[in-house]
Formats: C-alpha cells, sequence, structure tokens
C-alpha cells in the first residue's frame, strides 16, 4: 500500500460518482449513493488487508503513522454511515444527488490527508478541502432558506477561522523559517529561547483558533447551533463527526508532534477552554426544542469532553480522546439517522415529531435512545467508557495542578445537566401527551442495517472495551508530551 | 462461568434480554418470565447463602474472574465476604417480592418488566463485584432504570419534579464516587494499577496512602457515597422520590441499591484510608444525628404514607451511618445487619403502602381509617412492620441496632443517648401513630369496601415478613458470617495513625485511636 493509496483511491470514487451521474437515467441517480457508500466499503476493507505503509514523503509533508492510519480507518466509516443518511435524505434534495455524494467523498479526502498532516501548508490546504465542501454541502437545499443561511454563516465564519490560520502560520514560518512539524519540533528542541519567541508563540495560538472553529470550541462555537439546524441533515451529521475529528487530529498533531514543548505550558488554556465549552455547551443545550440545534450544542459540550484529553497531557488522555470520538461517532450518527428518516415529508425538526416514535417505529426509537444513553455517558454504552477514560487521564494530572480537579468538577456538573436534555428526548419518544401521527414510519433496508451498525457499536465498545482501548493506545504512541521521548518517536515514524 | 455468583446476576439480565424478544401482547409470558428469573436468582442466593458460604472462612469465597480490560486492569471479579453475603442474599428476595407486588402496572409492562430486571442484575451485580470499574458500573446499571420507572410508571403531581430531582442528586453523587474511585486507582504506582478490590486492599496494607490523597479522596466518597445514601443534609431526594415511585422500584432503591453507598464506605473507605477516616468519622457521626433525629421528626409531621416511610427510612439510614462512625467490630457488624434488616423492612413497607394505595386510591393518612377490619392480612403485616420499624426485639432490625448502638457507645456517648431517644420514641410515636390512624379507629367517611390479598399476593408479604423474623430470632446466621470480615475491615481502619502525621498536622486530624 502506497502512501497515499486509500485518498487516491477516494478521490477516484467521487470522480466515478460524478462521471456516472452522466450515464445514469435521473429516477436511478440517487441509487449512485449506494456504488459511492459500497466503493467507500471496499476502501475501507482494503486498508485492513493490505499492509499499511508506515513512514512518510512529498518532502516530509505527509506522514502515515499509526494514528494517520486510524483516523483514516474512522473518516471512512464516518463517510460510509454518512452517505447512508443522505440516501434516506435523497428526497428531499431536489437536484444534484450525485453531486451531494460526490462532495462528501471530497470532503472525506480533505479530512483523510489532514489525519496524515505533517506540515503547515498541508494543514491549510486539507482544511480548506473540507471547508469549502462544507460551504456547497450546508447550502445544498437551494430553496429552503435555512440552508442557504447556514451555508452563509458557515463560509463567513470559517473564511474567518482560515485567516487567522493563515495568519498563524505565517507567523510560524515567519518566525521558524520553516512550515514542517518535525523541523520545527527540532528547532524548538535545539534552541530553548526559541521556544519564548512570542511572534512564534502567538503563530500558535492563531492555529490553535483555527482549528479551535473546526471543532467547535468555545469561543469558536457561535456558528455551530444555527449551521447544524440550517444545513441538510447528511451534511450536519458529517460536520458533527468528521469535521470535528478532522479539527481534533490536526490539533493533536500540531500541540503534540510539532510543539509539544510550547503545549506542555499551556495546560491553563487548555483547562480553562475545555470547562468554558462544557459549560456553554450544556447550559445553552436545555432550552432547545429543534433537534439539530440541540445536537448542535450537545457537540459543542462534546468538543469539551474531548479537549479533557488534551488539557490531560499525557498518552491515557490522547487515547481517550480516540475512544470517545469512536463512541461519539456512533452516538451521533445514529441520531442524525433516525431525525432524518423521521423527519421526512414534514417541515418541523421540533422534538415533538418523535412523539409516539416508539408505536411508529420501535427499532428507530430504540436506537435513538440507545445513542440518548451513549450521548449522556451511561453504561453499559461506549459513551461512558469514553467519559470514563477522559475523566481517568485528568485525574491522572491532578497531582500536578489542582486546575485539574476543577475541570473535572465542572465536567461533572456538566454530565449532569446533559441528563436532562438528553432524557428530555426519551422522554419526547416514549411519552409524550398527545402524539399527533401514529402512521407507522417505513425504515428501508439499508438505513436499517446502519441503524443496527450504530446500535453494536455503541454497545460493543461499551461492553468489550478491550481491544477498542489498545488500538487506541497503539495509535497514540507516536505522540509525545516529554522531549526525551523525541527520539523513540522518530524511530517509530521510520521504523 | 463457575461461581454461584454469576448465575444470581446473570438470571434476571438474561431474563430482561428474552422478555425484549417477547412480543408486547404476551403480558402473562413476560410477567412469567421476569417472576421465573428473579425466583432463580432468590433460589440460588439462598442456596448460597446457607449452603455455599463458609463462615468463618477469612476471605472472600465462590470467586471468579474474567479478563475485561486487559491494558486497564479492569476484571469482572465477583466474590462474596461476610459484607456481601447477606446483602446478596437480601437484594435477590426484595427483587423476588418487587415482580410479586408488580402485577398492578399495566402500561408498558413489557418496558417495566426490561428495566426492573436490568436494575436487579445491576444490583446483584455491584454487590458482588471485587473490581472498582464494575462496582461503578453495575450500579449505574441499576441506577439508571430507576429514573426512568419513576419518570413513567410513578404516581402524584410531583411526579416529574420528583424524577428530576432524584435523578440530578443521584448522579451528581454517582459522579463524586466515581471521581473518588478513579483518583483511588491511580494512588498506586504506574506499573500495577489495578481495580481489583482485594489487590488494592492488600497493597494499602503494606504502604498506607499518603495522607495528602488520603484526605482529598475521603470525603468524596464520604460524601459521594453519602449522597447516595441519602445521608442527612443530602437526604431531601429521598422521600419525595420514593413517594413518587412505583412500589418495585421504591422496594428495590430504598431497599437495597441504597446499601451500596453504606457497602462501599465500609468495603472501600475505610479499609484503603485509615487516616482520613479517623479523622472525618466525627463528622459522620455528627451528620447521622440528623439523619435519625432531624428525618424522625419530619417523619411525624407527615400526612402521606409513603412520605412518612421515606423519611423513616432516610431515619434508619442514621443507624448505618453512626455503626460505620464508630469504626469497632460490633458496631460495624450491626451496620451490616441493620442494612440487611432494613433492606427487607424497606420493602416490606413499601410494598404495603403500594397495596394500600391501589386499593383506596389515597396515601393520604388523614382520610384512610380502621382498615384492619377490612384488610386483616394486609394490616397485620403493616403493624408487624412498624413495630420492626421501632425496633422491637424478634424483627432483623432490634440485633442490628442494639449492636450499633453498643458499638458506638464508647466513642460517642452523647451521639448515641440522641440516637437511642430519635429511635425509641421518635421512631415509635410516628408509626404508631400512623398504625392508628390507617388501620385502626372509624372508618373513613368516604371509604369504599376494599379487599384483602388473595392467598397468591399474600406470598411477597409473607416471605420478606418471614425473613425478618428469620434474621430477628437467629439473627446469628447474619453475625457470624460478618464478624471475621468486619474484623479485618476494623483492623485496618484502626491501624496507629502514622507519625508522620503526627508531626505534620497533630491539630487537624485528632486521632480518635489515641482518645481510646
Amino acid at each position: 500500500m502506497n502512501l497515499i493509496t486509500l485518498e487516491i483511491a477516494v478521490v477516484i470514487l467521487a470522480l466515478a460518482v460524478l462521471l456516472g451521474d452522466l450515464w445514469t437515467p435521473v429516477a436511478h441517480k440517487r441509487s449512485l449513493g449506494y456504488a459511492a457508500a459500497g466503493g467507500l466499503i471496499i476502501i475501507f476493507s482494503y486498508s485492513f488487508f493490505a499492509a499499511p505503509a508506515f513512514g512518510s514523503g512529498f518532502n516530509d509533508m505527509l506522514v502515515v503513522d499509526g494514528l494517520s492510519l486510524f483516523f483514516k480507518r474512522f473518516f471512512l466509516v464516518a463517510a460510509i454511515i454518512v452517505i447512508f443518511i443522505a440516501l434516506e435524505f435523497a428526497d428531499r434534495i431536489e437536484t444534484g444527488i450525485s453531486e451531494f455524494y460526490s462532495l462528501i467523498l471530497f470532503a472525506l479526502t480533505g479530512m483523510m490527508f489532514a489525519a496524515s498532516a505533517n506540515d503547515f501548508v498541508l494543514v491549510f490546504v486539507s482544511l480548506e478541502l473540507v471547508s469549502v465542501t462544507f460551504y456547497v454541502l450546508n447550502s445544498f437545499q437551494r430553496n429552503r432558506l435555512a440552508s442557504l443561511e447556514a451555508g452563509i454563516k458557515y463560509l463567513i465564519l470559517s473564511a474567518l477561522s482560515a485567516a487567522f490560520l493563515v495568519f498563524g502560520i505565517a507567523f510560524i514560518f515567519g518566525t521558524s523559517g520553516t512550515t514542517n512539524f518535525s523541523a520545527i519540533h527540532g528547532l524548538l528542541e535545539t534552541g530553548p529561547d526559541f521556544g519564548k519567541n512570542s511572534a512564534f508563540l502567538l503563530g500558535i495560538l492563531f492555529v490553535i483558533v483555527g482549528l479551535g472553529f473546526k471543532i467547535a470550541t468555545f469561543p469558536f462555537q457561535i456558528w455551530a447551533p444555527d449551521v447544524y439546524q440550517g444545513s441538510p441533515a447528511p451534511a450536519t451529521a458529517f460536520l458533527a463527526i468528521g469535521s470535528k475529528a478532522a479539527g481534533i487530529v490536526l490539533l493533536l498533531r500540531v500541540l503534540f508532534i510539532a510543539v509539544p514543548q510550547v503545549a506542555l505550558h499551556w495546560n491553563t488554556l487548555l483547562i480553562v477552554l475545555a470547562a468554558i465549552t462544557i459549560l456553554y455547551g450544556n447550559l445553552c443545550a436545555i432550552p432547545q426544542r429543534n433537534l439539530k440545534r440541540l445536537l448542535g450544542y450537545s457537540s459543542i459540550a462534546n468538543a469539551g469532553y474531548l479537549l479533557l484529553g488534551f488539557a490531560a497531557l499525557n498518552q491515557t488522555g490522547f487515547a481517550a480522546i480516540l475512544y470517545y470520538l469512536c463512541g461519539y461517532l456512533f452516538a451521533v450518527l445514529a441520531a442524525f439517522m433516525v431525525i432524518s428518516i423521521v423527519t421526512c415529508g414534514r417541515d418541523s425538526e421540533d422534538v415533538t415529531v418523535l412523539a409516539g416514535l416508539n408505536q411508529r417505529s420501535p427499532l428507530l426509537a430504540t436506537v435513538l435512545t440507545l445513542a440518548m444513553i451513549s450521548l449522556a455517558g451511561i453504561p453499559p454504552l461506549a459513551g461512558f467508557f469514553g467519559k470514563f477514560l477522559l475523566l481517568k487521564a485528568v485525574v491522572e494530572q491532578g497531582a500536578t495542578n489542582s486546575a485539574y480537579y476543577w475541570l473535572v468538577g465542572i465536567t461533572l456538573i456538566g454530565v449532569v445537566i446533559s441528563l436532562y436534555y438528553y432524557f428530555g428526548i426519551i422522554r419526547a419518544i416514549y411519552w409524550s401527551k398527545e402524539p399527533a401521527d401514529l402512521s407507522p414510519v417505513i425504515v428501508s433496508w439499508p438505513a436499517r442495517a446502519v441503524l443496527i451498525v450504530c446500535a453494536a457499536g455503541m454497545l460493543y465498545l461499551g461492553l468489550l472495551p478491550d481491544r477498542a482501548v489498545q488500538q487506541t493506545q497503539l495509535a497514540v504512541q507516536v505522540l509525545k508530551v516529554n522531549s526525551p521521548a523525541v527520539q523513540i518517536q522518530k524511530e517509530a515514524r521510520h521504523p | 462461568m463457575n461461581s454461584i455468583l454469576t448465575y444470581i446476576i446473570l438470571a434476571p439480565l438474561i431474563g430482561a434480554l428474552v422478555v425484549l424478544l417477547v412480543p408486547r401482547n404476551f403480558r402473562f409470558i413476560i410477567r412469567g418470565i421476569a417472576q421465573a428469573a428473579t425466583l432463580i436468582s432468590m433460589v440460588l442466593a439462598i442456596k448460597m447463602f446457607f449452603f455455599d458460604f463458609t463462615t468463618n472462612f477469612p476471605r472472600e469465597q465462590l470467586t471468579e474472574k474474567i479478563q475485561w480490560v486487559a491494558s486497564l486492569g479492569i476484571n469482572y471479579h465477583v466474590g462474596v465476604d461476610g459484607l456481601n453475603v447477606g446483602l446478596i442474599l437480601m437484594g435477590a428476595i426484595v427483587a423476588f417480592a418487587a415482580v410479586c407486588v408488580s402485577h398492578n402496572i399495566k402500561t408498558y409492562e413489557k418496558e417495566f418488566y426490561i428495566l426492573l430486571l436490568v436494575m436487579t442484575g445491576g444490583i446483584l451485580g455491584a454487590f458482588a463485584s471485587l473490581d472498582l470499574f464494575f462496582f461503578y458500573f453495575f450500579h449505574e446499571l441499576a441506577l439508571v432504570p430507576t429514573f426512568i420507572m419513576i419518570g413513567v410508571w410513578g404516581r402524584g403531581e410531583n411526579k416529574n419534579y420528583a424524577t428530576f430531582q432524584i435523578t440530578l442528586y443521584l448522579s451528581i453523587g454517582a459522579l463524586l464516587a466515581l471521581v473518588g474511585l478513579i483518583a483511588l486507582y491511580l494512588q498506586l504506582p504506574l506499573g500495577n494499577r489495578t481495580f481489583n478490590i482485594i489487590e488494592l486492599t492488600k497493597y494499602f496494607k503494606a504502604q498506607p496512602m499518603n495522607l495528602a490523597a488520603q484526605q482529598f479522596i475521603f470525603p468524596l466518597l464520604l460524601f459521594g457515597f453519602g449522597i447516595l445514601v441519602s445521608l442527612w443534609p443530602f437526604h431531601t431526594w429521598a422521600p419525595l422520590g420514593y413517594g413518587s415511585a412505583p412500589s418495585a422500584t421504591a422496594m428495590l432503591h430504598a431497599g437495597v441499591l441504597k446499601k451500596f453507598g453504606l457497602y462501599g464506605l465500609i468495603r472501600i473507605a475505610l479499609p484503603l484510608m485509615p487516616d482520613a477516616s479517623q479523622s472525618w468519622l466525627h463528622v459522620l457521626a455528627v451528620l447521622c444525628l440528623g439523619n435519625i433525629v432531624y428525618c424522625g421528626f419530619v417523619a411525624m409531621r407527615q400526612r402521606d404514607l409513603n412520605l412518612l416511610i421515606g423519611n423513616s427510612s432516610v431515619a434508619h439510614m442514621g443507624f448505618c451511618f453512626l455503626g460505620i462512625a464508630s469504626l469497632t467490630l460490633i458496631g460495624i457488624t450491626g451496620a451490616v445487619t441493620v442494612m440487611v434488616a432494613h433492606g427487607l423492612l424497606a420493602a416490606l413497607t413499601f410494598a404495603l403502602s403500594g397495596y394500600i394505595y391501589q386499593q383506596t386510591g389515597t396515601l393520604d393518612i388523614r382520610q384512610m381509617g380502621g382498615l384492619l377490619r377490612q384488610i386483616p392480612f394486609i394490616g397485620a403485616a403493616l403493624v408487624m412492620a412498624a413495630m420492626a420499624g421501632c425496633g422491637l426485639p424478634g424483627f432483623a432490625n432490634f440485633p442490628g441496632e442494639a449492636l450499633v448502638l453498643f458499638g458506638a457507645w464508647k466513642a460517642f456517648p452523647l451521639v448515641t443517648a440522641l440516637a437511642v431517644w430519635g429511635a425509641l420514641v421518635i421512631g415509635a410515636v410516628y408509626m404508631l401513630r400512623a398504625v392508628r390512624n390507617i388501620l385502626h379507629g372509624p372508618m373513613a367517611a368516604n371509604q369504599t369496601p376494599i379487599a384483602d390479598a388473595s392467598l397468591l399476593r399474600k406470598l411477597p408479604y409473607a416471605l420478606l415478613l418471614a425473613t425478618l423474623l428469620l434474621f430477628g430470632f437467629v439473627p446469628s446466621l447474619l453475625t457470624d458470617k460478618i464478624k471475621p470480615s468486619a474484623q479485618s475491615i476494623v483492623e485496618m481502619a484502626t491501624r496507629p495513625l502514622k507519625i508522620q502525621k503526627m508531626e505534620k498536622d497533630s491539630s487537624a486530624t485528632a486521632p480518635r485511636a489515641a482518645v481510646k
């Protein structure tokens, strides 16, 4: 397997979908999605069968290691499920459904490159690929005002964050003379004073701002609820999981491969960011009635939980981030799948559309309940084990700085608040006062299969976490937080 | 699968899975499966308690260990010793009785029994676990169904408020305890980190934990577990929550699940953090008076039978706390005995109040009267429960409370004197007053004729009463089993205080061992 075989395969698949569109009659264009999903499933399986090519290339701009392979597979799974969601959503997209599929694939390519980035140039290029495709994806329902509004809002704020990112990269390049992660790391190793250069630090800070926007951490979260609410459900789903995970992997790489020496001193910043993000997301989610908007705030809160792993500044924390993301993937995608099926043929995305869902379709009700329970972090589902690992990582650091205990306290408050709104959704499903419409919901077989896969994923990660924990621990071995380990890291990357 | 404990835990959980697969129209079959699953669990627990368990065996027995997450040292590890053997028996009996009295549930029966069985499996698993992670995991597994059951099948106008209050309160308690448990795990050096309670105990016996860590972790566990057990002043969720809960949930939660916190304190907090526990137990002794005396007074003023029982249940927890605070062999043995006895008693009283509510449609004590003539069996059972509640000899509560008071006398004479007063006088006042108002006197004006329990329906009440009487007349069945385990807990918890502490802060932690 070549360094970028997977990415090339995805691009070819995307182009094939676009070309296939030319020869497919209008009535059957929707089913191109099956081809796209099938292709992705083949690529995903291939990543397991072919021997992985670890190493770096393109002037050390791109690196394939355990971490990038983990995230590539993660993005592939996310994209497969998102395409199935898009298939369910296809009736509401009047024209250009095949473009919708191929845009998802292009965004996927950007995310997969982001997972491998070892150079600020590649960081920027891959993030722009993701952002630009999302401008289109978010406003794909051209005659729905909300969707256009979401696209515009995302465009403006994303452009702003890209400006921050470029500005930061310029500062970094200006002070260090390079954009390569390994080179910057080397500079920090050799010149102890270099790490105190305030222009350089400002550059790093700006890069964090740019990535924080993708992850939707406070104070760059302002776009999330509006965009989540307005965008078509599959785009929102991909934004919630794919775009966020791309931000996470880049932040991991920037902070703990390029500038671990700096990151080590910024634990206070990370603690404060995590704490405020958790509180903001959870508190704002309480009064929400629109399902997608609620999940938007919940996504902010979850960004805060993910930041816990960053703030912990240890390998346990990084492994916990990866584990939590996996649990989050199944829960969020299951929720969006259910939402896109239930809201079919209705204008409203209000919580009340769920009324009587347990009688309309027991499968949808069960899976959405499982997703909410997992997001709330209750055993025996994936979310519980993920939160457990994150908390464990943070408490582990408590000995070094008592601020960590405050962070744990705020997290607990956040988790308790989140129970309220997640249970609110469960209550809306089972115990609404006047279920308006009790006609059964027809769920197609592919959607059923995806829902069952998501439920199985949540249960598997919650009940049998052993293998997955080992995988995440292996994946984060390339991330080092203390300088003596740098040698080992380089050896691990170039075996 | 070679330990009887695994079967005791799995029976209800498998029952839940089977119920999940049964179509919802087959109500009789659903009920039958739930009844059978809890019956199997109960029969196995009785067998374990009377036949498989070896008294005077110093270590945990009937163990089973299955690796779960190797990289973190988490195992499915169950076993019993004197501390939990009685609790598991009690839990299995209460679960069986809870299914028996649930016949009045008519809506969403399938979901109800699934949740009830999951809760049962979680409770039994939590008490059987010797692994910190599973200990917590099973408890959460049991806790969440509680919230849902109160929210859906609960009664009264305050149902929604009660649901959210109990959810938030107990989640905070559980999460505080979780942080404490994680911190405890992280006290071990990197190489040999384990969630195994036995290993942890051994390790900290050899190398006591440092004081700062003890003083940080112990309060987390004390208040985390304390909230779960309705320690005054964090008890307000309990009466309201139980008042709104369906009988089966109130029985399982007030009777069994609530003891999880006490069990955690005895099993984990006391032996692993002796220095901190010796300095904090004064606080606990004072707070437990809040439970016994204050909540007793509150119970006196109640006009709703369920609120009265709920408050009296909070008051009884005070004795367990007092026994723990005494940190003597007699006191701890007494505390565990009270835990078992109160579990049976709370289940009995909530079952009875559920029956009365179902028959009369009210729980307002003022609107009832002379019920004994109409429902002699239920009435007689209620009188016996009230007597057991005031600590009448012959019921299991008596030996437990007596042991606690004997054990605590030396360390806290004043607290003990007030607790005796609270138990005998206040307890008797509200219990007897309730009995008089409900069962005796003239019939209420608008009283419709009501029926006594049929022969089959009498079974759960008779079962719970019989167990209470059995342990009341032969308390040695329990105490002989508890003693060796309590002995080792007390030995670890009362080790001489460390020298470094004497030097560092002699004022902050007034050593009670020295006072003795």
